[in-house]
C-alpha cells in the first residue's frame, strides 16, 4: 500500500529555511505570511491491511523518520 | 583592475577572495548581493559558502539576488566571472555555466586536498596555465558532484568546456582520483566562450606555503591577467 | 498560582522568600519568571561562584579578566584576542545536532560580542562506549551539530578532543572554545552605557526556542522522565549568525555602539538587566517592540525565550538611525525595545502595562551564593591503594589495543569534517597536539590546546587538574608559543553532593596552582553541574583551554607528519612506571584506582621552557606529548603519520603516562644541540632510536607500520560505518 508521510517541524520550532525562501519570495515581488518547508516521504509497504500498515508506519516515524524532539508527522494513504 | 567579490547572505570565504587576491597584487572589494551597478568593476568572483543556506537548492536563491543582473550583463560583455565552489553551483543555477552540482558520490562532506589537472589554457581561470600541470588544490565540499544532461554534457566535451578534472598527483585520470563521482571527472566548467567558469576546489587556501600549497596563484593570476586583457 | 509556579520553574522556598523580600511584595508571573531563569545554576553559578573566586586572573595582560562575555588579552602591537569555552552538555543530550549547533552559537556571540572577529574554534566532546548504539547516534548527531553551524557561519574548527567512556554515557559532554583577534579601538564592553542610551534588539525573532532551557535544561539531572523536557530544544540558524557577525563588526567599526550584550541562556532578562546593572543603571523595555516568530507569547515567555542569534546594542539617540540602517543593509531585523534610565530599576511593558518592575542589579547581585558543604570522599584512600595489575608482556599486542580504543585513534572521522581552513589562518590544525593560527598582518602567531582527562581528576582532582594546566601549556609550547592566558570549563556531577563539591574545590585549587606556577591567568571560564543521570555522577571532568603567542610564528612549526628515515627519536623529560588511572590499565585491565603521579612544578616549567625553546628556534621537524596511552602510543603516531617505522630500545615503561615527558625528531646532527639545551634545565634525557623501515619496533616488541596505521585510522570509522 502506498503511503505518504509528511514531517514538519513542532509549531514552536524554529524553521530558518522557511523564513529564507518567504524572504526570497517576497523580494520577487510575492506577499507571502508565512512559508514552512517541510518533508514529504512517500512509501510503499507490504500488505493490505491499513491499520496494520499505519501502526507499521508509525513505528518507523517514531524511530526514524521523525525527530520527535522537534517534529510531528502525518500519515495518509495514497489512492 | 578591480574585482567584485560577491557576498550573498551566507557566503562565507569572501574575505579569504579578497586577500589573496591583494597578495598577488590585485585590487578587490567585498560588493552586496544587492549592488546593482557593478560598472566599476572589470571582473566578477562569487565565493564559497552557504548562499542563502542553501536552501531549496543550493544557489537556487543566489540566482536571483539583484547583482546577477549586472553579473549576468558582465558575463555577456564578455567580462571574466568566476565562481569558487558555492560560487559554481550559483553560476550553473543562474544558466551562466551548463550543468549542476549534486551531492558527493558517498554522501560526505569532503574537507581534504585533491589534484587538478589542467586541461588547457584558453579560459579564465587557466591562462597563466599550461596544459596538463597538475594542481594540489583544498576541496571543502558536500555538493560538489557536477553533473549535465547527455546532450549538454555531449556538446561541453566537444567545445572543450571542463577545464579541470579531478587526477593524480601524476597528472593521470583515474576512478579513484574522482573524489565525488563528478561526470568527466570535471572539477571546473567555462562557458563557450571561456570567460565565464567555476570550479569546486578553493584556489584562495593554496596561496601560501605556510597553508600546504601555492598552486592556487596561478588559478587566480588566470582571473586577473584575463581582467587586463578583456579590459584593453 | 504563584506560589506552585516558582517551584515549576525550579526555584526553592528561599530563593522565592528572597524574590519577595527585595521587591516587598509578592512577584509577579513575569518578574518570577525573570529570577527563575538569572538565579539558575546555569546563569547564577549559585553553588560555584563562591569558589571561583579562587582562581588568580590578573596579570598585565590582561585586558578584560572574568565576568564580561569573553577575557580579553593584550597582544602588543594594538592587537587584543578575546576567548571564551562555555559547554552544552545537557541540551546535546536531549537533542545532539542541534545542542551542540547552538552551543557553537552561542560561544561564537561571546566572543564577537565584545569586539572580536571569531577566527576558530574547538570542541572538547565525551561519550559513552560507541558500542552502544545510543552513543553512536549522539555522537554523530553532536559532530554534525558542529560541523553544520561552524561551517555554515564560517569560522574553523581546527581542534579539539574526544574520549569515551561509559560515565558519560547518559551524559554526553560537549564544550566549544572560541578565540577572536580585535584591534584595540574596537573593543567593547556589556555595558548599557548611561541615562538615554537607546536599546536596540538585533537579529532572528523572537519565539519560544528553549523556553525555560536555562532553569529547566542545565540546572537538572536527568532521569527516565527526561523525554517531558523535549519542548526546550533551540534551533540554530548559522546563516542568519554570519549575517550578524558582519553586522556587528560594522557597528564596532563605525563606533556605533556603546555596549554591545549578546542573548544567550536567560535572553531578554539576562540582556536588559545585566548590561544596566554593569552601568549601574535601570531600564525602561516595552516587549511589545520585540520582533517576534509567534504571535501570541506570554510575557514570561519573551523573557525567558532562548530563540538563537539575538544581540543587544546600546546606542547613543543620534546614532540610533545608523544602526537600524547597518541591521537593514545585512538584511537582519532590528527593534528598537528600550531606554536606559537613571536609578537602577527595570521596568518591563507589555501591551501597554507595566508587567515587572524590579532592581536590575539584583538579578545578578542577589543571586542565590551557596555554600555547599563539601568533604573529602571516604573511598578515597581505599581507592588509592587498588593499584593497577602490571602491565602484561605483550607489548606488540597491547599497543595494537591502544591505537583501536576510539579515545586514542585517529580522530579524523571527526575533524574531516569540519573546514579547519578558513581564513587562511590554520598552519597547525586538526590532530596536532596544539593549534597554531597565524595573525595576518602581523608576526605573530596564536597557539592553543584542550584538554581534559576525567580519570585522572576522578582519582586525584587536586593533582589531576594541575597536570592538565601543565599538558597544555606543554602542547602550546611545542608550537613554539609562550603562554598567556587559560580559560575553563568545570564540568562535575551533582554539586548537591558533598564529595562532588570537594572534587570542585579541589579542581579549582588544582588549576589555580598550576596557572600561578607558570604565571598565567584565568580570564574566563565556564561551569557545569549536575552531569549525572540516575546514580550515576561523570567523572570530575574539568577541561583547561590554554592560549599562547609565537612572535614572531615559526615559518616552520614542528608537524607530526615531517619524521624521516635516518632521523633520530628522542624524549625529553621524566619518565614515569605508574600506571593509575592510564588509558592502558582502562583498556586493558578495565581498572581505575591507584594514585598517579603528582604534577612537579618546577620540572614542568623547565619542560615547557624546553619544548618552546626547541620549536622557536625550528630544531626539530617534529615534537609530540605523550599522553593517553603512553610513549609507545605517541611513538607510534609520529610513524603512523610520517609513514616511517622506527627502531628503538627497550622502553621500560612503554604505556605509562607521565606528566611531563615529550618527544623530539631530530636530524643527527641536531641532536648534541638540543640535548643540551635540556641538560642547561636540568631535563632528563634519553636517545630513544632512529626512524626507518616499516616496523614500529619498540624493543623486542614489533607492529609493522601497515597494522598500526590501519588500526589507528579505522578505529572510529568503523565503528560508525
Amino acid at each position: 500500500m502506498k503511503v505518504t508521510v509528511t514531517v514538519r517541524r513542532l509549531p514552536n520550532i524554529s524553521d530558518p529555511q522557511g523564513t529564507t525562501v518567504a524572504r526570497a519570495l517576497r523580494d520577487l515581488g510575492h506577499e507571502v505570511a508565512k512559508v514552512r518547508v517541510d518533508k514529504l516521504i512517500t512509501l510503499e509497504i507490504e500488505g493490505d491491511d491499513p491499520d496494520a500498515v499505519r501502526a507499521q508506519a508509525e513505528e518507523m516515524c517514531e524511530k526514524l523518520l521523525a525527530n520527535p524532539v522537534m517534529e510531528e508527522y502525518e500519515i495518509s494513504f495514497q489512492p | 583592475m578591480n574585482a567584485a567579490v560577491v557576498v550573498f547572505p551566507g557566503s562565507n570565504c569572501e574575505h579569504d577572495v579578497v586577500h589573496a587576491l591583494r597578495v598577488l597584487g590585485a585590487k578587490a572589494e567585498l560588493v552586496w548581493h544587492r549592488e546593482t551597478d557593478l560598472s566599476d568593476f572589470d571582473g566578477v568572483i562569487l565565493p564559497g559558502g552557504f548562499a542563502h543556506g542553501d536552501y531549496l537548492r543550493t544557489g537556487a536563491i543566489a540566482r536571483f539576488s539583484p547583482v546577477m543582473k549586472e553579473v549576468t550583463r558582465m558575463a555577456n560583455e564578455g567580462a571574466p566571472i568566476i565562481g569558487i565552489c558555492n560560487g559554481f553551483q550559483v553560476l550553473c543555477e543562474a544558466g551562466l555555466l551548463p550543468g549542476v552540482l549534486l551531492e558527493n558520490q558517498d554522501l560526505k562532506f569532503i574537507c581534504r586536498p585533491i589534484h587538478l589537472r589542467v586541461e588547457h589554457s584558453n579560459s579564465v581561470l587557466t591562462r597563466a596555465a599550461s596544459e596538463g600541470q597538475v594542481l594540489k588544490i583544498p576541496l571543502n565540499s558536500y555538493e560538489g558532484n557536477y553533473k549535465a544532461s547527455d546532450e549538454d554534457f555531449k556538446a561541453i566535451v566537444t567545445n572543450h568546456q571542463i577545464i579541470f578534472r579531478y587526477a593524480e598527483a601524476s597528472g593521470e585520470i583515474s576512478g579513484s582520483s574522482n573524489p565525488n563521482g563528478s561526470m568527466g571527472a570535471a572539477a571546473g566548467i567555462m562557458n563557450k566562450a571561456g570567460n565565464v567558469a567555476g570550479l569546486m576546489p578553493h584556489p584562495e587556501r593554496a596561496t601560501d606555503q605556510i597553508l600546504g600549497s601555492v598552486d592556487g596563484q596561478v588559478i587566480l593570476e588566470s582571473f586577473i591577467v584575463s581582467m587586463e586583457t578583456a579590459g584593453v | 498560582m504563584s506560589d506552585t509556579l516558582y517551584r515549576q520553574l525550579g526555584m526553592t522556598n528561599e530563593e522565592y522568600g528572597s524574590v519577595c523580600d527585595i521587591l516587598g511584595r509578592t512577584p509577579s508571573n513575569p518578574e518570577l519568571a525573570m529570577y527563575s531563569v538569572m538565579w539558575s545554576e546555569h546563569c547564577s553559578y549559585k553553588s560555584s561562584r563562591k569558589h571561583l573566586g579562587r582562581f588568580p586572573t590578573e596579570a598585565p595582560w590582561v585586558v578584560v579578566g572574568p565576568g564580561e562575555n569573553a577575557g580579553v588579552v593584550d597582544l602588543g602591537n594594538g592587537w587584543l584576542a578575546a576567548l571564551r569555552i562555555e559547554s552544552h552538555n545537557h541540551p546535546s543530550f536531549v537533542e545532539p545536532h542541534q545542542g551542540a549547533a547552538t552551543g557553537v552559537g552561542g560561544i561564537l556571540r561571546d566572543v564577537f560580542t565584545m569586539g572580536a572577529r571569531p577566527i576558530a574554534l574547538w570542541d572538547q566532546i565525551r561519550f559513552g562506549s560507541l558500542n552502544d548504539a545510543h552513543n553512536r547516534y549522539l555522537f554523530s548527531g553532536v559532530v554534525s551539530g558542529i560541523a553544520g553551524y561552524g561551517n555554515a557561519v564560517g569560522v574553523p574548527t581546527v581542534g579539539g578532543e574526544v574520549e569515551f567512556d561509559d560515565c558519560y554515557a547518559g551524559n554526553p559532554l560537549v564544550n566549544v572554545m572560541c578565540l577572536g583577534v580585535l584591534k584595540r579601538e574596537q573593543l567593547v564592553l556589556g555595558t548599557a552605557g548611561s541615562a538615554g542610551m537607546i536599546a536596540v534588539l538585533l537579529g532572528s525573532a523572537t519565539g519560544r526556542d528553549g523556553i525555560g532551557g536555562a532553569s529547566v535544561l542545565a540546572s537538572a539531572s536527568f532521569n527516565e522522565d527526561s523525554g517531558t523536557k523535549r519542548p526546550s530544544v533551540q534551533v540554530g540558524n548559522p546563516f542568519e549568525e554570519k549575517k550578524l557577525i558582519e553586522a556587528c563588526l560594522e557597528l564596532y567599526e563605525r563606533n556605533l555602539c556603546v555596549g554591545v550584550q549578546d542573548l544567550g541562556a536567560a535572553g531578554l532578562s539576562c540582556a536588559t538587566s545585566e548590561p544596566a546593572a554593569r552601568a549601574g543603571m535601570g531600564m525602561d523595555f516595552d516587549l511589545d517592540t520585540v520582533h517576534v516568530r509567534e504571535a501570541d507569547m506570554t510575557a514570561a515567555e519573551l523573557l525567558m525565550s532562548e530563540s538563537q542569534e539575538r544581540m543587544m546594542a546600546f546606542v547613543t539617540p543620534d546614532k540610533v538611525t545608523d544602526v537600524l540602517a547597518v541591521a537593514n543593509k545585512w538584511e537582519i531585523d532590528a527593534s528598537v525595545v528600550g531606554t536606559v534610565k537613571e536609578g537602577g530599576t527595570l521596568r518591563v511593558f507589555h501591551e501597554g502595562a507595566l508587567i515587572a518592575e524590579i532592581p536590575a542589579a539584583s538579578l545578578t547581585e542577589n543571586a542565590p551564593l551557596l555554600d555547599r558543604p563539601s568533604s573529602r570522599p571516604e573511598w578515597l584512600d581505599d581507592l588509592w591503594a587498588m593499584d593497577p595489575p602490571p602491565p602484561t608482556t605483550d607489548v606488540a599486542g597491547d599497543l595494537l589495543r591502544l591505537l583501536d580504543d576510539p579515545s586514542v585513534a585517529d580522530p579524523a572521522w571527526i575533524y574531516q569534517q569540519y573546514d579547519h581552513q578558513l581564513f587562511l589562518n590554520t598552519a597547525v590544525g586538526p590532530g596536532s597536539d596544539g593549534s597554531l593560527l597565524r595573525i595576518k598582518g602581523t608576526t605573530k602567531g596564536l597557539a592553543v590546546s584542550t584538554d581534559g582527562n576525567g580519570r585522572l581528576c576522578y582519582l586525584d582532582p587536586r593533582n589531576g587538574s594541575a597536570r592538565l594546566v601543565y599538558e597544555a601549556a606543554l602542547n602550546v609550547a611545542l608550537t613554539g608559543a609562550r603562554g598567556l592566558a587559560v580559560v575553563d570549563n568545570l564540568n562535575f556531577g551533582n554539586p548537591e553532593h558533598p564529595y562532588i563539591m570537594w572534587q570542585f574545590i579541589e579542581s579549582i585549587e588544582g588549576i589555580s596552582l598550576a596557572c600561578e606556577a607558570l604565571g598565567v591567568p584565568v580570564v574566563g571560564g565556564n561551569v557545569s553541574f549536575y552531569n549525572r543521570t540516575d546514580d550515576q555522577d561523570i567523572h570530575p571532568t574539568p577541561i583547561v583551554g590554554y592560549l599562547g603567542m609565537a612572535d614572531p610564528m615559526p615559518t616552520h612549526p614542528p608537524r607530526l607528519n615531517q619524521a624521516e628515515a635516518g632521523m633520530e627519536l628522542w624524549a625529553f623529560g621524566p619518565d614515569s612506571e605508574n600506571l593509575s588511572g592510564s588509558t592502558y590499565a582502562k583498556v586493558v585491565h578495565q581498572h581505575l584506582g591507584g594514585r598517579p603521579d603528582g604534577a612537579d612544578e618546577k620540572m614542568a616549567i623547565a619542560v615547557i621552557d624546553l619544548a618552546a625553546t626547541i620549536a622557536e628556534h625550528e630544531l626539530s621537524p617534529a615534537l609530540h606529548d605523550i599522553s593517553d596511552g603512553g610513549i609507545a602510543v605517541a611513538i607510534s603516531e609520529i610513524c603512523i603519520q610520517s609513514g616511517v617505522g622506527v627502531k628503538t630500545k627497550l622502553l621500560s615503561a612503554p604505556f605509562s603516562e607521565p606528566p611531563h615527558r615529550f618527544l623530539a625528531v631530530l636530524a643527527p646532527e641536531r641532536a648534541s644541540e638540543v640535548a643540551k639545551l635540556a641538560e642547561e634545565r636540568s631535563v632528563p634525557v634519553a636517545r630513544l632510536g632512529v626512524f626507518g623501515g616499516d616496523t614500529i619496533e619498540l624493543g623486542s616488541a614489533s607492529v609493522t607500520l601497515v597494522d598500526g596505521t590501519t588500526t589507528y585510522r579505522s578505529a572510529i570509522p568503523r565503528r560508525m560505518a
